[in-house]
């Protein structure tokens, strides 16, 4: 399977990824290479088989109660942020 | 009488208890030491001399009144995955590089509370893609048996500091090697747990339907005692499974006279090092030697697992880092023109080659027109491989095989093509895609590096494999030698 430019540019979009102009050519044969590689799948008889769930057989996802667990540790958190303002993450102006 | 370094975690907890030792003394040596070989193999991204010590003294009184119990004191490093609070957990990303968690991770958790000493934490591949440590933003580990060489990956800097002796024992990390293949290179033991065997809390997430916390030490008797520590269920990881810990400790020495060992003969098909394979075949024989009864099993779709984690491991990895998004933590770039902006460049910059490879991998095969081709025919085989597991263990206990086809690559080797690098977990992946504990000991030395077996069993079946890792270890002593110039 041969990827294009187009393709990569595509994918990185949807990956909200910014490439270099250096790094396009070095992702279209690098994936281009995995998906060869992938293609190998094709070979094998599935038609009986359900895609897998969980890698335990018969473990389901727990789910917890739906109450407070948690304290506010806002301020905690926020020392990890790029930018804080009045106890608000900052980005850049959304609507003008 | 061995050094301070030259202990194990069984050693150095004896050692501790009669007050042969201090946790001071022990926690300066290696901090000691594993400052001086920072800069011949750069197994840390961080060392915390000052806590380290700090915990130590605590230990030390705690031991001094006789209310130790048997990892008070004892240190240890862990990767640089897991959450510790209040200090850098980069994940050996640039995206990180300046993370402060704010909370512990269960396993830094029931290791601190258990009284271990945290010395600091290791390099690895960058959020655990790779096999090499050579995608880490903090530079290449290298491999203490030569370090022209790489120590494997993802869990490089567990593997090599412990194979240096810069640290009893390590955590790691294993999604479809990461814990054994480096166990392999660098010739310690290494153990990847049942899936849900051990609270993902708090552990940066890679893939999630595959990701495990386990460790890499100098010997299955090590490993058995930190996973008692570490296992059991945790109501924060919805994955946990509740499910009471055995003593691991306890079932080491059991015989093993009778025991059914499978050889799984798609490892020994194609790709497989002469040299290894030979190694193999006496460990097979030694086991044989002790009662154990040998016989050939095969899992036909075995051979299928490479891809088959190249679709799903990329897939959940693009879903998991797209947390990463510059605005509540990690990298932003400078100057964002726009909200867009700040989200492609900062991902862009804050992520390195092989990261943007595999969240592009796992876009593409998730996105409109090829899920069903790719996500869903993935999640098919790996039942079918699941299903071939299943089969095997209705007729042996264990199955054992090589760890990695060849022993250590050198520097560089593997790093212009993706493919040939994901080759190199050939042997281990098929226990992550079926959810399995499999260990990797090491079995003998291949022109002066250590190659490893691995041994892997059916669902919580850690006792079986620590018992025989175990008693394959009293037999041998490939899990003694250390490293020209780190004795």
């Amino acid at each position: 399977m041969t990827l294009t430019r187009s393709d990569i540019e595509k994918i990185a979009s949807l990956a909200r990824l910014a490439l270099t102009e250096e790094e396009i050519p070095v992702y279209v044969e690098g994936l281009s290479r995995i998906l060869a590689m992938v293609g190998e799948l094709q070979r094998a008889n599935t038609s009986a088989v359900e895609p897998m769930a969980h890698p335990l057989p018969g473990q389901r996802q727990r789910l917890r109660a739906d109450a407070v667990s948690e304290t506010d540790r806002h301020e905690q958190y926020q020392r990890n942020a790029p930018q804080v303002e009045a106890g608000l993450y900052l980005v850049p102006r959304v609507i003008e | 009488m061995t050094a301070v370094h030259g202990k194990g975690v069984a050693e150095l907890s004896a050692a501790l208890r009669a007050r042969e030792l201090s946790s001071v003394e022990v926690t300066r040596a290696l901090l000691e030491r594993a400052a001086t070989h920072q800069s011949n193999l750069n197994a840390f991204i961080s060392i915390s001399a000052e806590s380290a010590l700090a915990e130590a003294a605590q230990a030390d009184a705690r031991l001094q009144a006789q209310q130790g119990g048997p990892l008070t004191g004892v240190p240890i490093a862990h990767k640089d995955i897991f959450c510790t609070r209040g200090e850098r957990t980069t994940c050996g990303s640039r995206m990180l590089s300046n993370f402060i968690s704010p909370y512990d991770a269960t396993v830094v958790e029931r290791l601190r509370a258990a009284g271990a000493v945290m010395l600091g934490k290791t390099n690895m591949d960058e959020f655990a893609m790779g096999s090499s440590n050579e995608t880490s933003y903090f530079g290449p580990v290298r491999n203490p048996w030569d370090r022209a060489r790489v120590p494997g990956g993802s869990s490089g800097g567990s593997a090599a500091a412990v194979a240096a002796r810069l640290t009893p024992a390590a955590t790691a990390t294993d999604t479809g090697g990461s814990i054994r293949q480096p166990a392999s290179l660098c010739g310690v033991t290494g153990l990847k747990p049942t899936y849900g065997r051990v609270s993902r809390f708090g552990m940066i997430a890679f893939a999630s339907s595959l990701d495990q916390a386990g460790l890499l030490t100098r010997s299955a008797e090590d490993a058995a005692m930190l996973l008692g520590a570490i296992a059991g269920f945790d109501e924060r990881d919805s994955t946990s499974v509740e499910l009471p810990v055995p003593d691991y400790r306890a079932a080491l020495e059991h015989p093993l006279k009778g025991l059914k060992v499978g050889v799984l003969k798609e490892f020994f098909d194609r790709g497989l090092d002469p040299a290894v394979e030979q190694h193999l075949r006496a460990a097979l024989e030694q086991l044989r030697s002790q009662g154990a009864v040998i016989k050939d099993v095969s899992l036909p779709h075995l051979p299928l697992s490479v891809p088959t984690y190249y679709v799903v491991a990329p897939a959940e990895c693009s879903s998991n880092l797209a947390r990463f998004d510059g605005v509540r933590y990690g990298y932003r770039c400078e100057k964002p023109r726009d909200l867009l902006d700040l989200y492609q460049r900062s991902r862009g910059e804050g992520f390195g080659a092989e990261v943007k490879r595999r969240i592009m991998t796992g876009t593409y095969v998730l996105s409109a027109g090829y899920y069903d081709a790719f996500y869903l025919k993935a999640q098919r085989v790996r039942q079918l491989i699941s299903n071939d597991f299943e089969q095997a263990f209705h007729e042996v206990d264990v199955v054992i095989g090589p760890t990695t086809p060849t022993p250590a690559f050198e520097l560089g080797a593997k790093t212009s093509d993706p493919v040939t690098m994901y080759l190199n977990d050939i042997y281990t992946i098929g226990a992550n895609l079926a959810g399995l504990p499999a260990i990797s000991v090491p079995c003998g030395m291949v022109q002066g590096l250590p190659v490893g077996m691995q041994i892997i069993g059916p669902h919580f079946a850690e006792e079986r494999l620590l018992n025989v890792a175990h008693r394959y270890q009293r037999e041998s002593d490939w899990h003694r030698q250390v490293p020209p110039g780190y004795a």
